[in-house]
């Protein structure tokens, strides 16, 4: 009997994931190329989500972009707030009543918490725990949304904070709700962990995986949990204090692999950080006006001013050139997720289709914020 | 033959045997889906504290019925590239094979529509044609997708028949029939106890033939969408998601019938026990889903091929010389001598494979 040799022919063929994907939080496309499951090459394809907010904030007043902001990572209005009230506060030198500047910090720390919720739950989602922790913390964040509910009637897109300070005042019942909150939140978040920290699966699944290097994330020039996942040390609240973080004592969590699972247990870490600096600053809560006279129509002197705060997802920076008049000349946003995407095909290389979806959801990104 | 096993009141005519059985097995199958659907939905709503389906009738009971109306009448679409025939074919290939295997399941003694003395055989090989069906159509979407959930649904099927098979032969060995119904008879006390390292293989590799959590990869909804049936609309889906649901009802009829002693029990009609059983097994497939993330695919063949099958070996080596050895002595004596057989060899494995407290190594 002859035996006839077999060779199958096998060539690696192109998967379009995305843009309509459950997986990809928004609308993003990664052309992929796969070897059977195994990634080959990834290109990524923006700007399905682009609304041309840049250019749109030239024809509006300083106060008017705010709700712009709120629009560019949706998950964390407040800290877009923050942040560009900061650059103009810069550009214009306005002063902030210091109530106000500690209503920001409750507001951008409970921000982050509640993206951080989110991040995690999506990210575990990505793993395929079928919707069971995204929606225990869904719970949670809600938590939260009626905090923010309580202070300015939105639970999304929130138009807080303002030129020189914050919109309104607290509401009385807002402050022994933060505590109720405070209170409970630790036992949750170990809840989390109980059920999650451990897992044989999650660990199988996201130690090792998707490792960035220490060096090539400082080399793309990440920011947020993805760099301290890679174990470095940054955070803008510590190495460039804006705002009066200065004041408040927190760890910087960080990771030592590199992996998919350091980064959701930074983003865990983080939360309890942000707890922590919760109560100092409702401890610390002063009385007063909350925000400083300043005029309705903000007409900074000519210049520019760069300001930058650590959101959740990472280094959120301001750009804003003045001509003088009452719209700003130029409005750059510096979109941390954007720069931590171009980490994504190095990442991801080498790994399987399951591994990309969790590589691309350990990232924790806002398309909203990518495309602008 | 049939007409032997059957109890004296039953129709004493053959093809009236085969005609209300066949209509008992498409109703059983058709109402426990629905109730199957309804059910999973509540409790995993309960367990993810939300609420679930509530509006259709008390509870959301009608919600399945919903559902299901909704399927017939949507609109059936079929890919313009597509192989007509095949994608049409395979949602048919993939449900019948899934409802033939109810023919040996005895819903109490001697209610079960065919006795076949090689009952577990005929439920082996007909159960693995569902795959067919299943790569039929990931095929013939033409779409890559539902390829990929395709070849991962033959992969997995093909690790897992093995140790899966393997594992059920121990159960034949005490029982010493393939017949459901004479496995049942054996049973004096289920065979979960004499059998627990055969039953947690049997149950790991039956979630992973299924396509349940955390097996689920061929359907992943995060990672490829739906898998094979994304391409599919209307009935053809609803077939799909009729088979996979009969497929589970299937998994907790056998685990029920081979390890829970079947319609056997205490003060509850026979058919109300093997009910509650199918039922408790569900329960716990469900309970599964809501709390474990899902494997990757080489880690799902690495748990096939380096855990369940050296155990399933294992265990049938063990049962094969406790019968040899003590062929009179109580099944009740052996109950405590496997179980520790099996935490033994789990732990071992478990460290052998790193499975332990660390990751696994693949």
């Amino acid at each position: 009997m002859t035996t006839k040799e077999i060779t199958i022919q096998t060539e690696p063929f192109v998967v379009n994931i995305g843009p309509v994907h459950p997986s990809t939080h928004g609308v993003f496309r990664m052309r992929t190329t796969l070897d059977g499951e195994v990634i080959v090459n990834m290109d990524p394809v923006f700007g399905y989500l682009h609304r041309g907010i840049e250019k749109l904030a030239e024809e509006r007043t300083y106060g008017g972009c705010v709700p712009l902001t709120d629009r560019l990572d949706y998950l964390a209005s407040m800290s877009n707030n923050m942040a560009y009230c900061l650059a103009v506060e810069k550009l214009a030198g306005i002063p902030v009543p210091e109530r106000a500047e500690y209503i920001r910090v409750i507001m951008a720390e409970l921000q982050r918490i509640a993206s951080h919720l989110i991040a995690v739950g999506s990210f575990l989602n990505d793993c395929g725990a079928f919707m069971t922790p995204i929606v225990y913390m869904i719970r949670e964040r809600e938590k939260i949304l009626d905090l923010f509910d309580m202070v300015c009637g939105q639970r999304l897109t929130y138009n807080y904070m303002r030129v020189g300070g914050v919109s309104q005042d607290l509401p009385e019942e807002f402050v022994p709700a933060l505590k109720k909150f405070l209170k409970e939140m630790p036992g949750w978040i170990n809840e989390y962990d109980r059920l999650l920290k451990q897992n044989e699966i999650l660990l199988a699944r996201s130690k090792g995986v998707g490792i960035l290097t220490r060096e090539m994330a400082i080399n793309i020039s990440a920011s947020g949990p993805l760099l301290r996942g890679s174990g470095v040390e940054w955070d803008i609240r510590r190495a460039d204090p804006y705002s009066i973080y200065d004041r408040f004592e927190f760890d910087i969590p960080t990771g030592t692999a590199g992996d998919c699972y350091d980064r959701y247990r930074v983003k865990v870490e983080e939360m309890r950080q942000s707890l922590r600096i919760l109560e100092q600053a409702l401890e610390g809560l002063p009385a007063g006006e909350v925000r400083s006279e300043v005029p309705h129509l903000v007409r900074p002197p000519a210049g520019e001013a760069y300001s930058h705060i650590e959101a959740p997802r990472g280094d959120l920076g301001f750009y804003l050139v003045s001509d003088g008049s009452i719209a700003p000349y130029r409005f750059h946003v510096r979109a941390p997720t954007l720069i931590n995407l171009t980490a994504l095909n190095d990442m991801m290389r080498g790994w399987k289709v399951a591994d990309l979806i969790i590589i691309f959801g350990s990232i924790d990104i806002c398309l909203a914020e990518v495309d602008r | 033959m049939v007409m032997q096993m059957l109890p004296p009141d039953w129709p004493g005519n053959v093809w009236a045997h085969w005609g209300i059985f066949t209509v008992v097995i498409l109703v059983f199958i058709l109402l426990s889906v629905m109730a199957f659907i309804w059910f999973e939905r509540r409790a995993m709503a309960i367990m993810q504290s939300r609420l679930g389906p509530n509006r259709a009738g008390p509870f959301g009971l009608f919600q399945p019925v919903a559902d299901s109306l909704k399927v017939l009448i949507k609109e059936d679409i079929v890919p313009s590239r597509a192989d007509k025939l095949v994608h049409w074919l395979a949602p048919v290939v993939a449900f019948v094979p899934v409802m033939m295997v109810f023919a040996v399941v005895p819903f109490q003694g001697g209610a079960l529509l065919a006795d076949l003395n090689v009952g577990i055989l005929y439920v082996v090989a007909i159960s693995s044609v569902t795959t067919l069906g299943v790569f039929m159509a990931g095929w013939a979407s033409n779409n890559k997708y539902s390829l990929i959930g395709a070849m991962r649904q033959i992969a997995s099927v093909v690790s897992y028949e093995i140790p899966v098979v393997l594992s059920l032969v121990g159960v034949i060995l005490l029982a010493g029939s393939l017949s459901l119904q004479q496995i049942v008879m054996a049973q004096d006390i289920p065979f979960i106890l004499v059998q627990p390292l055969g039953f947690l293989l049997f149950f790991i590799g039956a979630l992973a033939e299924i396509n349940r959590a955390p097996f689920d990869l061929m359907e992943a909804d995060s990672e490829i969408v739906a898998g094979f049936n994304i391409e599919y609309s209307g009935m053809k889906f609803g077939l799909f998601f009729l088979a996979e649901y009969a497929e589970a009802l299937v998994v907790a009829a056998l685990v029920t019938t081979l390890f829970l002693g079947g319609w056997r029990g205490p003060l509850l009609p026979d058919w109300l026990w093997f009910l509650v059983k199918v039922g408790a097994v569900f329960f716990v497939i469900v309970w599964i889903r809501t709390t474990v993330p899902r494997v990757r695919i080489d880690q799902l063949m690495a748990l096939a091929w380096k855990f369940l099958f050296p155990l399933a070996l294992i265990n049938l080596l063990v049962t094969a010389v406790e019968i040899l050895v003590w062929p009179d002595v109580s099944l009740w004596l052996l109950v405590p001598v496997n179980f520790a057989v099996m935490i033994v060899l789990v732990l071992l494995w478990s460290k052998l494979f790193k499975l332990g407290w660390g990751r696994v190594n693949v």
